[in-house]
C-alpha cells in the first residue's frame, strides 16, 4: 500500500499542518517509507498471538479518589500567550 | 406515520461522582474560578503523564453490575484525535477497541394501558457498551473581544459514556429510556444526575425506515440536557427525516445540534467532512486489569437494585405495581419508605405509601427540596401514621400534626398532639355531651330533619365536629347523632 498526495493532504488538514508542495512531497515519501516497515511487520505470521495494547505486558496503576493539585493557574498563565478573567483566550472558534 | 418506522438510540455521558479527576489529582467540584482546577496534566503541559483514578473504575464496574453486563477482565484506554481549543491535548482518552462494559441493559416503564395482566408496559433496552473517558474543557464564545475564551476545569473530568442498542422506536420511548438511566445512575451513586451542570447529557442517534426494510440513515442530535429537548429535538428530527424523504431527497449522514429556541435540529458538520478520529491505544496507559474479586468486593457494596426492590415491595408489603414504582424512583425515596415501614409494621405500609407519595411528596415538590433534605424524617412521619393507625388522631388531623412537624413546631407527633390537644375524642360519654349541647343550640336543624330534611342531619354533624375542634371520630358522631334523634 502506498499514500497520494491527496491523501497526504488530508492528512495534514487532521493534524492541522501546512505543508508547502515541496513539504507534501517529503512527507510523501517518509509515510510511504513507513508503509514500507509495516509491510515487514505485517510479513510476520502472528497467527494465534493475542494482540498486546502496550510495549510493556504489565497492567495499569490505579490512584487512590484523592485531590492532590493545588491552584497553579497564576504561574501556567503566566507563560500563556493571552488570558482575560481567568480564561485562555484563542482566536475565535464556530461550530 | 403509520407507514414509518423510527429507529433510536442514545449514548449517554455520565459524569462520575469523584473527587478528582479521572487521570490527574485536580478537584471535579463544579463552580470554581476558570482555570483554577485545572493542573498540569489536565492543561496537557509537555511531559505530564495521567494516573487512572481509582474511583472512576469503581464507578464503571458498579454501573456494568447493575445493567447485567459484562466487566471486561481486561481493558484498553485508546487517544481519540482531534483539534478544538478545549481539549489541549489534541486528544480525548477514552476506549475504544475493548470497553470495561459490555452488553447489558435495563427495563424501561411506558405509559399508555396496561397489559391484560394488568402489568404496566415495560421493554428491556440492550446497551451496547460502556467505556470510561474524559470530559474535555468548555469553549465561551462571548465578550472576549472576538476571541474565544477557554475554561480547564472540567477538562479530565471522568465520564462514563453509556451506548444504547437502537431499541427504541419513539421520542417518548427514548426519554422513558433516559429517565430510567439516569434514575440507575444516581441510585448506585456513580452520578449526581444534575442535567443542568452537565453531569448527565444524551447524544440520540435517529433514523426512519419503512417497517421490513433495512435500516435508514441516521442523524446524530448531540448534547440534550434536558428530557423536554430530548423529546422535542427527536419529533422535529423524525418529522424533518421523513419530509425529506417523501419529497424525494436522500438522507445524509450528520452531526446535528438542538435549538430549543425554534425547536430545530441543524447539521453541525455533514459526512464529507466528518472527523476522523484516528483512535489507537494510548501508549501512556496500560491495560486496566480488573480482577474477579474486585468485582465482587464492588458487588457486596451496592444497594439493592430498583427492579430487585420494587418486587418485593410488592411481595412483601402487598403493594400495588404503580406504588412500588412510585416509591422506588430514587434511592433516598424508598429508604425513607423503609424507615418508616420498619417502624410502624407491614400493616402499616400502604398508609405509609400514601403518605411518602402523597403529602410528603408534594411538600418536598412545592419547595423544591430533595427528601433528604425533608424536614420530616421518616421517623417523625411514621410517629404520626401510627397514631392514625392507633385512632389517636383522624387522618385529617394527622395532616395538621404533619404540617406542625414540617414547621418545626415539635418533635414528634406525640408532643405535638400533647401540645395542641389534638387527641381525637372516643369516649362516646364525652360526644353525647357535645351532642347533646349541639341539638340544643341548633333546634331548628333538629325540626327540620324530623320534617324528613337529610341535608338537616350534615349540618348537625358538622356542628357536632367542629365543636370538637374536628377531634371526634366523625363515624362515631353519625351514629350516636343518629341514636340520640331516633330518641
Amino acid at each position: 500500500m502506498s499514500l497520494n498526495l491527496e491523501e497526504i493532504g488530508r492528512i495534514a488538514k487532521l493534524a492541522r499542518l501546512e505543508l508547502s508542495a515541496a513539504e507534501a512531497e517529503t512527507t510523501l515519501n517518509q509515510l510511504n517509507g513507513i508503509f514500507g516497515f509495516i509491510e515487514q511487520l505485517q510479513a510476520v505470521n502472528t497467527d494465534g498471538i493475542e494482540p498486546m495494547a502496550h510495549a510493556v505486558d504489565v497492567v495499569q496503576r490505579l490512584r487512590p479518589d484523592t485531590v492532590t493539585e493545588t491552584d497553579r493557574r497564576e504561574a501556567f498563565q503566566a507563560v500563556a500567550p493571552e488570558t482575560e478573567a481567568g480564561l485562555y483566550l484563542v482566536p475565535r472558534v464556530v461550530e | 406515520m403509520s407507514q414509518w418506522e423510527v429507529v433510536i438510540g442514545l449514548e449517554t455521558h455520565a459524569q462520575l461522582k469523584t473527587q478528582s479527576k479521572i487521570f490527574s489529582g485536580a478537584s471535579t467540584a463544579f463552580g470554581a474560578e476558570p482555570n483554577a482546577q485545572a493542573c498540569a496534566v489536565d492543561i496537557a503541559l509537555p511531559g505530564v503523564l495521567p494516573v487512572l483514578n481509582r474511583e472512576a473504575v469503581v464507578c464503571a464496574i458498579k454501573f456494568g453490575l447493575a445493567v447485567g453486563a459484562t466487566v471486561a477482565p481486561r481493558s484498553i484506554f485508546a487517544r481519540k484525535n482531534y483539534f478544538y481549543p478545549d481539549l489541549p491535548k489534541g486528544y480525548q482518552i477514552s476506549q475504544f477497541e475493548i470497553p470495561v462494559v459490555s452488553g447489558g441493559g435495563l427495563t424501561i416503564q411506558l405509559e399508555g394501558p396496561s397489559t391484560s395482566s394488568g402489568q404496566a408496559r415495560t421493554k428491556f433496552v440492550h446497551l451496547t457498551r460502556a467505556h470510561l473517558e474524559e470530559d474535555a474543557g468548555k469553549s465561551l464564545h462571548e465578550d472576549f473581544h472576538g476571541k474565544t475564551g477557554i475554561d480547564l476545569n472540567r477538562a479530565g473530568t471522568p465520564l462514563l459514556e453509556i451506548v444504547s442498542e437502537p431499541d427504541m422506536s419513539s421520542a417518548v420511548e427514548a426519554v422513558a429510556y433516559a429517565k430510567a438511566l439516569h434514575a440507575l445512575v444516581q441510585w448506585i451513586g456513580i452520578c449526581d444526575g444534575n442535567m443542568q451542570e452537565g453531569s448527565f447529557r444524551c447524544d440520540a442517534n435517529v433514523s426512519v425506515r419503512r417497517p421490513g426494510a433495512p435500516l435508514g440513515t441516521r442523524r446524530e442530535i448531540k448534547n440534550l440536557n434536558s428530557f423536554r429537548f430530548l423529546e422535542q429535538a427527536i419529533n422535529y428530527e423524525i418529522q424533518w427525516q421523513i419530509n425529506e424523504i417523501e419529497e424525494g431527497r436522500k438522507i445524509q449522514q450528520a452531526t446535528v445540534l438542538f435549538d430549543p429556541d425554534t425547536g430545530e435540529t441543524r447539521a453541525m458538520r455533514s459526512k464529507e467532512d466528518a472527523q476522523d478520529y484516528r483512535y489507537f491505544p494510548d501508549p501512556d496507559l496500560l491495560p486496566l486489569e480488573i480482577k474477579a474479586d474486585w468485582i465482587a468486593d464492588v458487588k457486596a457494596g451496592l444497594p439493592e437494585l430498583p427492579e430487585a426492590m420494587k418486587a418485593r415491595f410488592e411481595a412483601d408489603y402487598g403493594l400495588s405495581a404503580y406504588d412500588a414504582a412510585g416509591l422506588t424512583t430514587s434511592l433516598a425515596t424508598a429508604r425513607y419508605f423503609e424507615t418508616v415501614v420498619g417502624s410502624v409494621g407491614k400493616a402499616g405500609a400502604k398508609p405509609a405509601a400514601n403518605w411518602v407519595m402523597g403529602e410528603v411528596a408534594a411538600r418536598l415538590n412545592k419547595e423544591g427540596l430533595d427528601i433528604d433534605a425533608a424536614p420530616v424524617t421518616a421517623a417523625q412521619l411514621a410517629g404520626v401514621i401510627a397514631r392514625i393507625l392507633d385512632n389517636t388522631i383522624s387522618n385529617k388531623i394527622a395532616r395538621d400534626v404533619f404540617e406542625a412537624l414540617w414547621n418545626g413546631e415539635g418533635q414528634d407527633a406525640d408532643s405535638i398532639i400533647e401540645a395542641k390537644g389534638l387527641k381525637q375524642i372516643t369516649d362516646s360519654g364525652a360526644i353525647e355531651k357535645i351532642i347533646d349541647e349541639v341539638l340544643a343550640a341548633n333546634q331548628k336543624s333538629v325540626e327540620e330533619f324530623r320534617a324528613g330534611k337529610d341535608k338537616a342531619f350534615n349540618a348537625l354533624v358538622g356542628q357536632a365536629m367542629k365543636a370538637t375542634k374536628g377531634k371526634a371520630n366523625p363515624q362515631q358522631v353519625n351514629d350516636l347523632l343518629k341514636a340520640k334523634l331516633a330518641s
